[in-house]
């Protein structure tokens, strides 16, 4: 169905090629994973196969990208709508009319088709993604997987034969990135459509994969079958990780792979069972000092409520995980803490209110590092954004730079923020916010748009926060991150806290919020791949 | 197994209404057309009696026929600002004063003005007969007004956009763009705006306005670049270019252009002669042959300039028999009007010689005017309403 032929992509500042001579085919009915980490080329390779790239992007082109015939060297993207379908990763940015239904016809206008096939189409395209009940709603009140998915089906209304999708999860909850996911599966398993998907949670969706390609980074683009590829990539979700700890000759591709594995060959580890949850709210905070208390805190938005009178002890050197579907009042609490936003109740951290002192004096208190940190930078590089951060938390020349070490991003000075990869960026305004020495540090799902190694390097940056006496709170839909990087788990439903004790009684119990490793070894107490091999080893 | 139908969040309770089969609503361009007759018929006549009338008439078909879109609710605005459109006239009247002749009310005192203002003169006698004229005068600016309220009420904004000629659909895309990208802008804004506490809010002035712009303004072109891409990748401007325009649609666009413009100056800068042919001064029939040729050349030269875009629509607006029937009873509004306030009509009672004080007449045949304008009301389809929202 697509076939690369000795393709070489290089950007238009570029020396070194991003993509050099590749040569592969995905088969016409395959679901392809492509993946890699932050920066290989994931979306340049993805765009290039409804010829965005080199068409809208400036990059240059070398060899052959044909999708059904067609070669993009000589096919516009507009040429391709109705063979190839190019779901971006801010679905919102992509709309261009306000109502689902006008949305889903949108390409169809384009195409010119006559408006009863239109008609046809929009009610067949509305209920194969089960959004036939949407169909009058403006686009911008959805939640962000109804807006996904109305993106997927604006595509599919063409009745393409390829859909290529760019991270179509990674903004998303568990539950609501499960039903995007489960309504692509019906597109492969169903209609037959060729999928080629790049996601940076592989663990979502790789038990749905047939064939894969992996950008290990250095221009190369090595392809083969998902399992095959999972096992040789640097990219490493909890059920690949444990088939290398376990030693097993190939990667189980889901939970239920894994645990039939483990009941047939082993290893039958003699592992504690996990005690029944007879308590939600467990928290004690043994052996920490408090550092804030929130009573009765409650934040409206006219008469909506994001925010319903919570009461919470935060503890100076825990991690805190916050997690809850979107829109349950995570972000909200957070801008709450810091005072950005107004709020009724007690606030109180270190005995000052941070609502009630000035700005920096806030920022000493409470530091936040919002959802799309971008939005703090505005100088044109690094070293002006240090020296201003430097400055603005009244210290030393040089305490911004240095915590950017600390952090092991060493950044080039004169680099643009806006040039740099999302992992740098947050570790950029993550430098600046600390350097004000905060009390409390808030990350505002700072997972987002990280692999797995720069996840890991977040993890191990938390912790040495934590070890210094900081109280970090991190609002993330990670589970698998959370269960790396917190010591005690929040969960929000509606504003209000439903579950609120270590991360390990709260998740493992859950269906939704526990970890790989935690389903397969059911109903075992582990919760990480560490402690397995730990297991192994003692018995 | 995947399931086929996957699970929704849960609806708002309005939601089984809004799934409910939608009735038929009438053409946004009808609702302009008709209001736009009224705006005529409102313009021929001085009796507040009749223009009264014609304003309740436009309110009855607004309260009857406009849905609850937010478009919907500006009817108490255009109300308003009628209200202050008289009063304002009424107090200007009061302070700076015309002719001192007639039946004075009052004296307020006098303000001298130096010899160069001659001719303006602050406070003095006010007379019922300058009130009077005032607040009629007002008024049917207020009622024109109003026309242009119950369009605005009536006429779906996003609609009519979609319903323009194919020739113009590349400005309507762009509006309609606009239109959806400007609250994105403003929720983006907002957010920056409220991040830059989190940094001390430490510099101000110029380089603070640069700490909002700068994150916006980057935002902003990342969205564009999206959505430029995401409209190449399904199809935007696929059929275009594939047939030439034609050299005459453009020879017949340039002429409607000019036609149109030759009609305008003569209907407002060309003054009507005494003599009358068929009712109408010769100046104001060649005014009407001018403005007709324009629209006719320029309907014809912009369906053939839209030949070229092979865009469809889906579900266009149908246009059909409440359609012509609301035209109709614009149009006819506007025949009655022009026939009383012409010779063979009673021009005196609908146009009163200024500065009279007696009570307006209404002469029989006039209540046509609201009758036929406020005809809508029962000719078109009922809106559906959600009901809450």
């Amino acid at each position: 169905m697509i076939h690369f032929e000795h393709v070489s992509i290089t950007q238009p500042d570029a020396t070194t090629p991003v993509i050099a001579d590749a040569t592969f085919s995905i088969r016409d009915g395959d679901l392809c994973l492509v993946m890699g980490r932050t920066g290989t080329g994931k979306s340049t390779l993805l765009g290039a196969i409804n010829g965005l790239v080199p068409h809208s992007s400036g990059a240059t082109l070398s060899g052959d990208v044909t999708v059904a015939g067609r070669s993009t060297r000589t096919h516009r993207p507009r040429d391709l709508a109705d063979v190839v379908g190019w779901v971006g990763q801010n679905p919102l940015a992509g709309f261009v009319t306000d109502v689902v239904e006008d949305e889903v016809a949108y390409g169809m206008e384009q195409l010119g088709l006559s408006p009863s096939v239109m008609r046809k189409r929009v009610e067949e395209t509305l209920d194969l993604m089960g959004i036939a009940d949407l169909r009058r709603r403006s686009l911008m009140e959805l939640s962000g997987g109804q807006q996904q998915r109305v993106a997927i089906a604006a595509v599919l209304a063409a009745q393409p034969r390829v859909l290529v999708l760019d991270e179509p999860t990674s903004a998303l909850d568990p539950t609501a990135a499960q039903d995007v996911l489960a309504a692509i599966a019906t597109l492969v398993h169903d209609v037959g459509l060729t999928v080629v998907l790049a996601e940076h949670r592989l663990e979502r969706v790789m038990h749905e994969a047939d064939t894969a390609l992996w950008l290990p980074g250095d221009g190369r683009v090595v392809s083969g079958t998902a399992s095959d590829i999972l096992s040789m990539a640097d990219t490493t979700p909890p059920l690949v990780e444990l088939a290398t700890a376990m030693g097993w000759p190939e990667v189980p591709l889901s939970v239920r792979a894994a645990r039939r594995r483990i009941r047939d060959h082993g290893p039958h580890l003699d592992l504690k069972a996990a005690p029944e949850l007879r308590e939600a709210m467990s928290w004690r905070g043994d052996g920490h000092p408090p550092v804030a208390q929130l009573r009765d805190l409650r934040v409206t938005y006219g008469d909506i409520t994001a925010v319903a009178g919570v009461d919470l002890d935060l503890h100076a050197g825990t991690t805190v995980a916050l997690m809850g579907r979107n829109g349950s009042g995570k972000s909200s609490l957070l801008w709450a803490l810091q005072g950005a936003v107004p709020s009724s109740g007690q606030v109180s951290v270190d005995g000052r209110d941070p609502r009630r002192v000035g700005d920096d004096e806030a920022r000493r208190l409470v530091s936040l590092v919002p959802q799309s940190p971008a939005d703090l930078l505005y100088l044109a590089d690094v070293d002006a954004e240090c020296a201003q951060a430097d400055r603005e938390s009244g210290v030393a020349e040089g305490t911004a730079r240095s915590l950017l070490l600390r952090l092991s991003a060493d950044l080039p000075g004169e680099r643009n923020p806006r040039d740099l990869s999302e992992g740098q960026r947050l570790a950029l305004v993550l430098a600046i916010q600390l350097a004000a020495s905060p009390r409390v540090v808030c990350l505002d799902e700072p997972t987002r748009g990280l692999d797995y190694a720069m996840k890991r390097e977040l993890t191990r940056i938390i912790a040495a926060l934590a070890a210094q006496g900081t109280c970090v709170v991190v609002s993330t839909h990670d589970v698998e991150f959370a269960a790396q990087t917190a010591e005690r788990t929040i969960v929000l439903a509606e504003g209000e806290v439903v579950a609120d004790g270590t991360t390990r009684q709260v998740c493992s119990s859950s269906p939704s919020f526990a970890p790989q490793v935690t389903k397969v070894f059911h109903p075992a107490d582990v919760m990480t791949v560490a402690e397995i091999s730990a297991a192994r080893v003692t018995s | 197994m995947p399931r086929l139908i996957t699970r929704v969040a849960p609806l708002p309770p309005d939601a089984v209404t809004r799934s409910a089969p939608v009735l038929r609503t009438t053409h946004p361009w009808a609702w302009w057309a008709w209001a736009l007759c009224a705006g005529v018929t409102a313009s021929l006549t001085l009796n507040p009696l009749v223009l009264a009338l014609v304003a309740v008439a436009l309110v009855t078909v607004v309260l009857a026929r406009r849905d609850d879109g937010l478009w919907a609710r500006s009817l108490k605005f255009y109300l308003l600002l009628g209200a202050f459109i008289i009063v304002g006239r009424v107090m200007v009247r009061l302070f700076i004063g015309g002719s001192t002749t007639g039946t004075v009310v009052f004296r307020l005192p006098e303000i001298h003005l130096p010899a160069w203002a001659a001719g303006i003169r602050l406070g003095g006698p006010v007379t019922a007969e300058e009130l009077v004229w005032a607040a009629t005068d007002a008024t049917r600016l207020a009622t024109i007004l109003l026309c242009v309220g119950a369009a605005n009420s009536l006429a779906n904004p996003r609609t009519a956009l979609k319903s323009v000629p194919a020739a113009l659909h590349d400005i309507s895309v762009a509006v309609v763009i606009t239109l959806t990208v400007l609250p994105q802008l403003i929720a983006s804004t907002h957010r920056v705006r409220r991040g830059r506490r989190l940094r001390g809010n430490a510099v101000r002035g110029l380089r603070g306005l640069a700490a909002t712009l700068v994150p916006v303004v980057e935002d902003a072109v990342e969205g564009s670049m999206t959505l430029a891409s995401s409209m190449e990748a399904r199809g935007y401007g696929r059929t275009r270019g594939q047939q030439k325009v034609p050299g005459h649609t453009t020879v017949a666009l340039l002429a409607a252009l000019v036609s149109l413009l030759l009609g305008a100056f003569v209907v407002l800068g060309v003054p009507a002669s005494p003599v009358t042919v068929l009712g109408l001064a010769p100046e104001r029939w060649l005014a009407l042959f001018l403005l007709a040729v324009g629209v006719g050349l320029g309907a014809t030269g912009l369906r053939s300039a839209g030949r070229r875009l092979s865009v469809t629509r889906y579900r266009p607006a149908p246009w059909g028999a409440p359609e012509n029937l609301v035209c109709t009873c614009g149009a006819l509004a506007v025949a009655v009007g022009l026939w009383l306030t012409s010779p063979l009509g009673y021009p005196d009672q609908l146009n009163p010689p200024p500065l009279t004080l007696t009570w307006p007449a209404l002469p029989l045949p006039a209540i046509l005017l609201p009758l036929l304008l406020a005809l809508p009301a029962v000719l078109t389809p009922r809106p559906q309403r959600a009901g809450g929202r």
